[in-house]
């Protein structure tokens, strides 16, 4: 009675699970290094030649050295402490909740219905409008700050998490129906795993956009942070802490924007598509 | 036409089903009765359109716009569940977890109980050095094999398989057959298979359903009382194949494709 079943030479070779080695780390580094390196080396010479006013558009080797003297002053890390956390509550407030109703969204007609209009109209209105309306409700405090960069980060988030809910594989929910998977499960085993791609490329540009309502709110009038050093720095004339303001911004971005990356890497190791 | 062994443990009684399009009508299953024992292994071959996989579908629970009754040990059956195995044409698995993961789905690995049936599902179906691989790197055969130990885990009292095989190559096909009756003769899981493959019909099942298209209806039950292992080039073997394949071509003649 007992059937054999022929090994198949599939079988005996394992398959390689880990993904295929990129060619050095350093040389990708390298090759994005590029451009910078030598953007910088020649402001360096035009500034040190006095082809180009130091004044108005400082030089790399004094906005080293004013990063120095604003850490050892403590300046830089205060204000930078400050954007850090108003960034990161408006990131965590208004990401949030463009996860939560996105998902809801997306997994429910009804509600798509009632609540997407909406949104998508609210989505169109360009954030520096609503900015004064922030201020003369909540005033210059933090509060103001952080509602608007939430409203910032939503968008980006929302839409994203609604398209990847949507992009899932109708197919596999019938396999959750015949495991009897009920509402949570559904969710957060099938949903989720599969609207992940979108959920990640939704955090990058919603980080990219909390950064950028950071600086809106900043500049518009505060006492401290990233941004108010920048404004205060450019009514005296300082351009080398402009300059250090304008960079931290974007060191901060892109490490922000690597560290989704790298998660991206982790979490989609399973996907099946073209790495270049 | 109904066929009533020992103990029933899938009823199918005076089921049908009517599909609307506009102003017409298409009778998609009309008025089937079948029966299936426990240990039975059930196969439903008939013409494309003949309403095979709807009544997967049905008994299944994942259809339930129909008339009749359908009842797995004398419970009625009104929604998918796990006492009803599903083995869809494609293997279905998810693509972000690996094979044991998919195998155990929301069940946690971390449990020694379910780790050890997982570990024996995978023997079973012999994908033994392949638990940590992801569906993107395994082929099609051992994908469907992952599908079939995940329904397994849920100790189904009935495996439904649509056309479980369909898309695969033939050699492929040939030894997932194989490996389908080892897992059937070890585990002793009622089957019901849909599929327009008559060798496979007659290598597996010891029951041929052969339906008609428009309406859907079973034309003919025939018992295949022929040892396993089946040689597919034995003379039995042939002509049994020859008796469903004669049995199946007299269907095209006898209805009007439609009734309004």
């Amino acid at each position: 009675m007992t059937t054999t079943i022929a090994v198949r030479s599939e079988q005996a070779a394992l398959p390689n699970i880990a993904r295929p080695k990129r060619a050095f780390p350093w040389k990708t580094f390298l090759r994005g290094a590029i451009i910078p390196a030598v953007v910088i080396a020649l402001w360096q010479l035009l500034a040190s030649n006095g082809a180009i006013s130091e004044t108005l558009f400082s030089s790399p080797w004094n906005i080293l050295k004013e990063y120095y003297e604003l850490t050892k002053t403590g300046e830089l890390p205060h204000h930078l402490r400050i954007s850090l956390v108003r960034a990161s509550l408006g990131f965590l407030f208004g990401g949030g909740a463009g996860l939560l109703i996105g998902l809801l969204v997306g997994m429910s007609r009804p509600f798509e219905e009632v609540v997407n209009p909406t949104v998508q109209m609210l989505r169109t209105i360009p954030l520096l409008a609503i900015t004064p309306l922030f201020i003369m409700w909540f005033g210059f405090g933090e509060l103001s700050k952080v509602l608007l960069i939430s409203l910032g980060a939503f968008f980006p988030m929302y839409v994203n998490t609604f398209l990847g809910v949507r992009n899932v594989d109708a197919k596999l929910f019938d396999v959750g129906r015949v495991l009897e998977f009920n509402w949570w499960k559904r969710t957060t085993r099938l949903v989720l795993p599969a609207a992940l791609p979108n959920i990640l490329l939704g955090t990058r540009l919603s980080l990219s956009i909390a950064w950028l309502c950071l600086v809106v709110a900043e500049l518009l009038g505060a006492e401290s942070g990233v941004g108010y050093m920048i404004q205060d720095a450019r009514s005296f004339v300082q351009t080398d802490v402009v300059f250090v303001g304008i960079t931290i911004f974007a060191i901060v971005g892109k490490l922000s924007d690597s560290i989704v990356r790298v998660l991206e890497q982790r979490l989609l190791r399973w996907q099946d598509s073209f790495k270049g | 036409m109904t066929t009533t062994t020992t103990k029933a443990l899938l009823e199918i009684d005076n089921v049908s089903k009517i599909f609307r399009n506009g102003a017409s009508t298409t009778h998609v299953l009309d008025r089937m009765n079948l029966n299936a024992a426990e240990g039975d292994f059930v196969t439903v071959i008939g013409p494309s359109g003949c309403g095979k996989s709807t009544l997967l579908k049905i008994i299944a629970g994942l259809d339930t716009d129909y008339v009749g009754t359908v009842s797995i040990e004398g419970r009625k059956v009104d929604r998918p569940s796990q006492e009803k195995g599903f083995i869809f044409q494609e293997h279905r698995l998810f693509p972000w977890l690996n094979v044991e993961s998919n195998i155990a789905a929301d069940l946690s690995l971390s449990k020694p109980d379910v780790r050890e049936r997982v570990n024996e599902l995978i023997k079973l179906v012999k994908l033994e050095g392949f638990e940590k691989a992801y569906p993107r790197q395994i082929s099609g055969g051992m994908s469907q094999r992952v599908a079939i130990a995940r329904a397994l885990l849920r100790k189904p009292k009935v495996l439904l398989l649509d056309e479980p095989f369909g898309a695969l190559d033939a050699f492929t096909r040939a030894h997932l057959q194989e490996a389908l009756l080892d897992i059937w003769q070890k585990n002793r899981t009622t089957m019901v298979l849909v599929t327009h493959d008559i060798d496979e019909a007659v290598f597996l099942s010891s029951r041929v359903v052969v339906m008609d298209a428009k309406p859907g209806r079973i034309k003919s039950i025939i018992p295949i009382d022929l040892p396993y292992p089946r040689k597919r080039t034995g003379t039995a073997f042939q002509d049994i194949r020859t008796h469903v394949l004669r049995s199946l071509e007299h269907s095209d003649t006898e209805e009007p494709s439609y009734t309004i």
